[in-house]
């Protein structure tokens, strides 16, 4: 297990270190040089030379590279060139909106994604059944910025009973809850229709296994057969799955956070593209790759603790 | 030889209610792509500055933009744009996967791992962080959307048709082929190849309204496909724009996407229970 552990963690630590180094080549891969292309028509050769210098782009490529390492591993992502702050305070201010925002969307799609799966499989092969299929598979591919514009028309505009814009008011609570609701649901909604088809084809699964038949066998009601007995095993590949669809909440955030005007990662980084501020840009995929391939890792780290087959088949 | 059990499958689709709406929808998709020129009831970049953002009409059946164009014709060439993207995308990615997949998994050992964590490394990027990182650099427009699907579906790919060569590549016919000398490209595109692509066809189809939404999604955010070009997402964009004045134009811009990605979903899951009889008899009944 332990040997698993660290083979897990060098792994995921070689692929951040591939991936930042390929996005570094890449921005030297370009025509033009970053300084001119970010400035666009404006670059004048002074504001050009101070730039370059700024960006430290007057320095041979290897030891660009080696200071971008050297300093991200300090902690320190570099500065904004356009607002001269420091990225990683913007990020470490953007990124608990976007955790706040995934975190309030994953919890009540999980609710009730779970709910109708254990639903659709005690009504399995009813009307009911065939009704939650259907809403399951609309759910999961109508696209999340449709479904955040509909509902921003609908709630806010139309009946005026959630704020258009904004994440609400510092240190007001309420406003603030407001302000998450129909981001949320724009986020959380494709994962409602996932885990409910997950959780009733484990549940459907487990269903059919000796102990359900057992518990059966032994006259217990078929509620506690269900909840008690197939429910709780049909939960742990949930657990891989909603680690790795973080990377798709996280991409829904973007385009969310975008139609709602909500300070996050995913307007940080936008803001960002359109300016070519490669340090934030730079700066805001590292910062989120890495916690992905943290989240990712823990996960794979948590099911070989929790389902004994796979312990075993590592233990071999 | 094989047309009995085709038309069987394609019964099958047909008697199932969610496929054949899925079948329906996409051929009116695909419909609206290659007949834009005929269906189109105005040029969809012609300006009329007068007349705009206009609530449905006869004149204009869904309105019109903040600069007067028709939306319904802006609508049906948006069809074209995302299906000529789409389909470009996916074939290049399918190709590069296949011939990716084939050499890991028929190659030597240790580029099969070095190819193997490079699509680790790929896969393991959150998709919309590394397609903005892509737009930064290259700037937005139609050559790096492409790109990016390209980029972003490939280690999926790859790693198929890797898995499929692995498990064939000590087959008896394998082995037969190579003793009696046939060189590797020819065992690789003639005997693994029609092999291992019929999964993948499926994944690919399956993938064509992902390309969809991202395009939408990129080309909403202006990182996709640049005006006046036009696309779902940018008309999306100006519906938005103009949420407050008109509702009509953000609604005539949701609703194909909304139709689009459910048709092809549809489809693609009747067809899988209609080719795959495992499935089929999974399905409640």
């Amino acid at each position: 297990m332990l040997t698993y552990a660290i083979k897990r963690v060098a792994l995921a630590a070689l692929i951040l270190f591939v991936v930042m180094l390929a996005m570094y080549g890449m921005v030297f891969l370009v025509p033009g040089d970053p300084a001119s292309v970010a400035l666009g028509p404006r670059a004048t050769p002074a504001l050009k030379a101070m730039l370059t210098e700024r960006m430290g782009l007057d320095q041979p490529v290897a030891v660009q590279i080696w200071r971008f390492f050297a300093n991200a591993a300090q902690g320190d992502l570099g500065i904004d060139v356009w607002s001269k702050r420091p990225v990683l305070d913007q990020i470490l201010e953007a990124f608990p909106q976007t955790l706040l925002l995934g975190l309030v969307a994953l919890s009540w799609a999980l609710t009730l994604g779970i709910t109708l799966g254990v639903l659709a499989v005690v009504y399995r092969g009813t009307f009911i059944d065939r009704a939650l299929g259907l809403v399951s598979v609309s759910f999961i591919s109508v696209p999340s910025f449709v479904i955040a514009i509909y509902l921003l028309l609908i709630f806010a505009v139309w009946l005026q009973w959630l704020p258009a814009i904004g994440a609400g008011k510092a240190g007001d609570i309420p406003s603030q809850i407001k302000a998450l609701i129909l981001p949320s649901i724009a986020v959380g909604i494709g994962w409602v229709g996932y885990l409910a088809r997950m959780v009733r084809a484990s549940m459907l699964e487990i269903m059919a296994a000796n102990h359900i038949r057992t518990a059966r066998a032994f006259g217990l009601p078929e509620r506690k057969v269900v909840t008690r007995y197939a429910l709780r095993l049909a939960i742990v590949p949930t657990i891989s799955v909603i680690a790795v669809g973080l990377g798709s909440i996280l991409s829904s955030a973007v385009f969310v956070e975008t139609v709602f005007s909500r300070p996050g990662i995913g307007t940080l980084i936008t803001g960002a593209v359109f300016k070519r501020n490669y340090p934030v840009v730079m700066g805001t995929v590292l910062v989120t790759t890495a916690f992905y391939l943290l989240v990712i890792t823990a996960a794979d780290l948590l099911i070989a603790k929790l389902d004994p087959r796979v312990r075993d088949a590592l233990a071999r | 030889m094989r047309w009995p059990a085709d038309t069987r499958a394609l019964r099958a689709l047909i008697r199932d209610p969610m496929g054949l709406m899925g079948l329906i929808l996409v051929a009116l998709f695909i419909l609206m792509a290659v007949a834009a020129p005929l269906l189109a009831p105005y040029d969809p970049l012609a300006l009329d500055v007068r007349a705009k953002l206009q609530s449905p009409s006869l004149a204009h059946w869904l309105g019109t933009d903040q600069l007067g164009r028709d939306t319904l014709s802006r609508i049906i060439y948006g069809a074209r744009t995302a299906l000529t993207i789409a389909l470009t995308a996916i074939a290049l990615a399918g190709s590069i996967g296949i011939l990716l997949g084939l050499i890991a998994g028929y190659g030597p050992r240790w580029l099969d791992a070095a190819l193997v964590l490079i699509f680790d490394a790929l896969n393991s990027l959150p998709m919309m962080m590394f397609a903005l990182a892509i737009i930064t650099v290259l700037g937005p427009g139609t050559g790096t959307l492409i790109l990016v699907v390209v980029l972003v579906s490939i280690p999926g790919y790859a790693r198929l048709i890797r898995a499929q060569t692995l498990s064939l590549r000590s087959a008896d016919f394998i082995v037969a082929e190579q003793a009696i000398g046939a060189s590797t490209p020819r065992i690789l595109m003639h005997h693994l190849l029609p092999n291992v692509i019929g999964p993948l066809c499926i994944v690919l189809s399956m993938d064509i309204p992902v390309v969809i939404m991202l395009e939408a999604g990129l080309s909403y955010l202006n990182l996709g496909v640049k005006p006046p070009t036009p696309s779902w997402g940018n008309i999306l964009y100006d519906g938005y724009t103009a949420i407050r004045t008109s509702s009509t134009l953000v609604i005539a811009a949701g609703a194909p996407l909304v139709l689009a990605t459910l048709g092809f979903t549809f489809l693609g899951e009747g067809l899988r229970d209609a080719l795959d009889p495992r499935f089929a008899t999974a399905r409640p009944r």
